[in-house]
């Protein structure tokens, strides 16, 4: 990276490229977990560096809810193309038979389209590594994760086969049955994310940047009708506000916050001031405060 | 932004109040926005330890609660940024499990910050965190004497803090220390001056932390690449990949692969965004030589000096296992890009924790550190780690549960004196194994006491006779009453016995014989030691497989009576484990068939394997 005033991202963007490399070398079955947004952005053009010239040597894996933004699926569709990657999609039948939404499913819609569906194309695809874009600042209990994460058989994650990592050895051996996720863009944050992108110039949905969008409020929060299968109320219309979103997902469960950040200039300079964290547009974590009650009610405080 | 990365390592005892600490810290350098902000205050009013006041420890304490769940504790890395650095904090708590984890913080760390509770001043405990960071290259500390509050800021405490630290300090090798008292819960010192204390003029904590240096940088060595891949996307290209790890490189430089003794020039430094004219020690690099030789992951690309290659380590070892450090035992070795298998040749001594002197020692428990020989079946390229992290830190790798259960420190590495050399003897293994007409084999008899071990094993080798061939047994009658007198039955003992019956083994099918060990050989890693001194067909792990039960009612030498009495300890079985074959050879299950057909069935498997005609 050319700008001196960049080192500290050029050391983030060494330690992840190290990292790919360990994966290429270690996992007999290596696939990249590509979730289209800006985490999964960066990851993908780390892995481009890592290899190049070579394409990275691993497919993609997207899981498709079937509630992605369309702006998601087209870009997912046209990286793929441009890159010349291997993508494989995987949405789950059993949810797509039972008609399982973001509406009249809440919490059971994320386990079936989104846990169970991972699972079902990890263990189909026989996977024995597979790559993710989460950051250990996303939030407080992911403080701990480690870069190389084990999962007993069936996936599930187990305190006690979690591994000491030291020096920038990454054990990448695994007992029968064993898998492993990795996670190159633990230590990276969100603000670094968004410097990375721009010094680097990378590519990301236009979603993240501010637009007029037909929204409607939801709890207080802004969604984004992104089709007519949005469910409004008698009588209602969505209304055009100027948003953008810090993160994306499905887009019932995505909060868009209003914002006039247009361009990747505008964007950075809302990012350094910003008093709210990316998690508050995230509906799924919103239940943080309870469990913390949840904790002290068991006497944890 | 900032200018680079700085690792920290943070440690202290329970309840000194690191997560207050930490917590401000996060808080001032604005690591906490609003709505977090807004959940902390809610937090702090109901579960606070603060008196009308935010407990910025809420920030952190998530592991506090995992700690209570039974839950392993664990280091956790939090950020933030200055104008100077992006902050990499790793928090490791102050309990039982801290030597692991502060290791595993220490590992990477540029700078240590110890926290002391004023009241309390130095600690067994401070001695260890500082003992831990200075054996693990950490050579920038910040001793942050924290509650100054409770002894109403009186500078003779953080005077004599002060004093008893330095006389502590020549047992330790750091280049930089600096003492700051702070008040962790109201911020004093912390990333402003505090006018409480007026005696101090040194710098807040957040200063001494923008003063330290990143350490991890060694530019002015010589030039040292640990290839990690390499990447062949067609046959024009082959480029070697690897973080440098020490010195500098141009197109043009003549790099040896060190252990192969070859070399070559070279020819590009290829990224995505164009070639390069320079790399140096913590860069990612392809790098492309102007003629092919032989490299494949694992090996390491110098310049002159060379780093030494070694089949011998010394090195300070921590372990990280339930399980102790045994001599004799063998664990994967990862050092550098390479993984080799090493056994555990001797532990000489390890270091006392209260008065950091060394003691002797046979054997290491979990979170001990100690000196430890290993002998390696490759060679690694290597250096002491003093001199590099890269190229002298390794990890241990059990090798069923793949877990890492220890971290080393290369201190001297050597090679296996010549006269030792295993050379090709021209009168061997074949030649004595032809003369009586046989393949040599070990078959290795498992199972729990009273499972028919002997018996099954007694009727092989009259079989084996009977068929004209040379056989030797071993059993614990033959070796416990001489060989192995010395040993008894602690699980170090068994390990060592188990250790000296596969050498034994090992002699004998170099003699040419099929040997026939019947041993209870309780533990999976001991029967895979024995597997691994002979050649993979050679071989045969026949697990006598009688459940508990059985063995306990046949009891035919009374010993199970004995053990349930409590007059024999660690007895396999009643108060010691067994660990069966995954995947024996052979499994004979004694339930099923008498001890004459399991005896053909052995005989039949080894004709099966080509070892008996
Ligand atoms: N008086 C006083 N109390 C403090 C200070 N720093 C922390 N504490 C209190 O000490 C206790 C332990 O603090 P905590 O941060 O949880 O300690 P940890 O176990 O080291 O993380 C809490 O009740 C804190 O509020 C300080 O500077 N002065």
């Amino acid at each position: 990276m050319p700008n001196v005033n960049l080192a500290h991202l050029a050391s983030l963007e060494a330690e992840s490229i190290h990292i790919f490399r360990e994966v290429a070398a270690q996992a007999a079955r290596p696939i990249f977990l590509y979730s289209i947004g800006k985490d999964s952005s960066v990851l993908l053009h780390l892995a481009r560096k890592a290899f190049y010239p070579a394409r990275p040597p691993f497919p993609l894996l997207h899981i498709d809810t079937t509630w992605k933004f369309r702006a998601m699926i087209r870009f997912r569709d046209e990286i793929v193309q441009r890159f010349g990657l291997e993508l494989r999609v995987h949405t789950n039948p059993d949810g797509v038979r039972d008609n399982v939404n973001p509406f009249d499913h809440g919490g059971a819609y994320t386990q079936i389209m989104k846990t169970d569906a991972l699972k079902q194309a990890l263990t189909a695809g026989n996977y024995d590594i597979a790559i993710g874009g989460a950051r250990r600042d996303e939030e407080r209990s992911r403080a701990k994760e480690r870069i190389f994460s084990v999962r007993a058989p069936g996936h599930a994650w187990d305190p006690k086969r979690q591994r000491p990592e030291l020096w920038h050895l990454y054990n990448g051996n695994l007992a029968p049955g064993e898998t492993l996720r990795v996670f190159p863009l633990s230590n990276w944050t969100e603000m670094d994310v968004w410097n990375y992108i721009a010094a680097e110039g990378i590519d990301v949905v236009p979603l993240y940047f501010a637009a007029p969008r037909p929204t409607v409020m939801r709890d207080g929060q802004i969604i984004v009708v992104d089709d007519d299968r949005m469910r409004l109320e008698p009588g209602e219309a969505p209304v055009e506000r100027m948003v953008r979103f810090r993160s994306l997902g499905c887009y019932p469960l995505s909060a868009a916050v209003a914002s006039d950040a247009g361009d990747m200039e505008a964007l950075l300079r809302e990012m350094r001031t910003t008093r709210v964290s990316e998690r508050a547009g995230r509906l799924i974590d919103r239940d943080e405060g309870a469990s913390m009650e949840r904790k002290k009610r068991e006497g944890y405080f | 932004m900032p200018a680079s990365v700085l690792r920290v390592l943070t440690c202290g005892s329970v309840d000194d109040g690191k997560s207050t600490l930490i917590g401000r810290m996060l808080f001032e350098c604005d690591g906490i926005q609003d709505d977090v902000l807004a959940t902390l205050e809610r937090d702090s009013r109901r579960f606070g330890t603060v008196e009308n006041g935010i407990d910025y420890a809420l920030l952190v304490d998530g592991l506090e609660a995992e700690r209570e769940q039974g839950v392993t504790i664990d280091v956790a890395y939090r950020f933030f940024e200055t104008d100077a650095y992006r902050f990499i904090l790793a928090d490791t708590p102050g309990h039982q499990q801290y030597t692991r984890n502060m290791v595993t913080g220490a590992s990477t760390a540029d700078v240590a910050i110890l926290l002391i509770d004023a009241r309390k001043g130095i600690l067994p405990q401070t001695r260890r965190h500082a003992a831990i960071a200075s054996l693990l290259g950490v050579r920038q500390v910040v001793l942050a004497v924290n509650k100054m509050d409770l002894v109403d800021f009186r500078q003779e405490v953080f005077a004599k803090i002060d004093t008893d630290f330095e006389l502590l300090r020549p047992k330790f090798n750091f280049t930089s220390v600096t003492m700051i008292p702070v008040v962790a819960r109201d911020g004093d010192n912390v990333t402003t001056s505090s006018d409480r204390m007026p005696w101090y003029s040194g710098t807040t904590l957040l200063a001494a932390l923008e003063a330290a240096r990143p350490s991890t940088t060694q530019q002015d060595g010589a030039f040292r690449l640990p290839v990690q891949y390499v990447n062949r996307p067609d046959h024009l290209f082959r480029g070697y990949c690897g973080t440098v790890s020490g010195g500098r490189v141009r197109p043009g430089d003549i790099v040896r692969n060190t252990a192969a003794r070859t070399e070559a020039k070279v020819e590009r430094i290829v990224t995505m965004d164009g070639d390069l004219e320079e790399a140096a020690a913590g860069m990612p690099v392809t790098l492309v030589l102007d003629r092919e030789i032989d490299v494949s992951r694992g090996d390491v690309l110098s310049a002159d000096p060379q780093p030494v290659t070694a089949d011998r380590l010394e090195s300070w070892v921590v372990w990280m296992d339930e399980t102790p450090l045994f001599r004799g035992r063998a664990y994967l070795l990862m050092l550098g890009t390479r993984t080799v298998v090493a056994t555990v040749s001797d532990i000489t001594a390890r270091i006392d924790m209260e008065t950091l002197e060394e003691e002797p020692v046979r054997e290491l428990a979990l979170n001990e550190i100690g000196r430890v020989s290993l002998s390696l079946t490759h060679p690694v390229v290597c250096e002491p780690y003093t001199a590099s992290r890269d190229l002298g830190g390794f990890i241990l790798i059990d090798r069923l549960t793949r877990n890492t259960v220890g971290a080393g420190m290369v201190t001297t590495a050597g090679v296996r004196s010549t006269d030792i050399v295993w050379h090709q003897m021209e009168v061997d293994k074949t030649a004595r194994a032809r003369l009586k007409g046989q393949k040599p084999a070990v078959l290795w008899f498992t199972g729990l006491s009273g499972a028919g071990k002997s018996t099954i094993a007694n009727l092989v080798e009259k079989r084996l006779l009977a068929m004209g061939h040379h056989t030797m047994t071993l059993d614990g009658d033959n070796v416990r009453h001489g060989l192995n007198r010395d040993l008894g039955f602690s699980e170090a003992d068994r390990v060592e016995n188990i250790r000296r019956i596969a050498e034994v083994s090992r002699l004998f099918v170099d003699a040419g014989l099929i040997v026939i060990v019947s041993f209870i050989s309780p533990y999976r890693a001991e029967r895979m030691l024995a597997r691994d001194r002979v050649a993979k067909d050679e071989f045969f792990e026949i697990f006598v497989d009688t459940p508990v039960d059985e063995c306990r009612r046949r009891d035919p030498k009374g010993l199970y009576e004995k053990a349930d009495a409590g007059q024999i300890r660690n007895f396999t079985g009643v108060d010691a484990p067994y660990e069966e074959p995954l995947s024996p050879e052979i499994r004979l299950r004694t339930l099923e068939a008498s001890p004459e057909e399991l005896a053909d069935q052995v005989i039949e498997a080894l004709r099966g394997a080509g070892t008996v005609s």
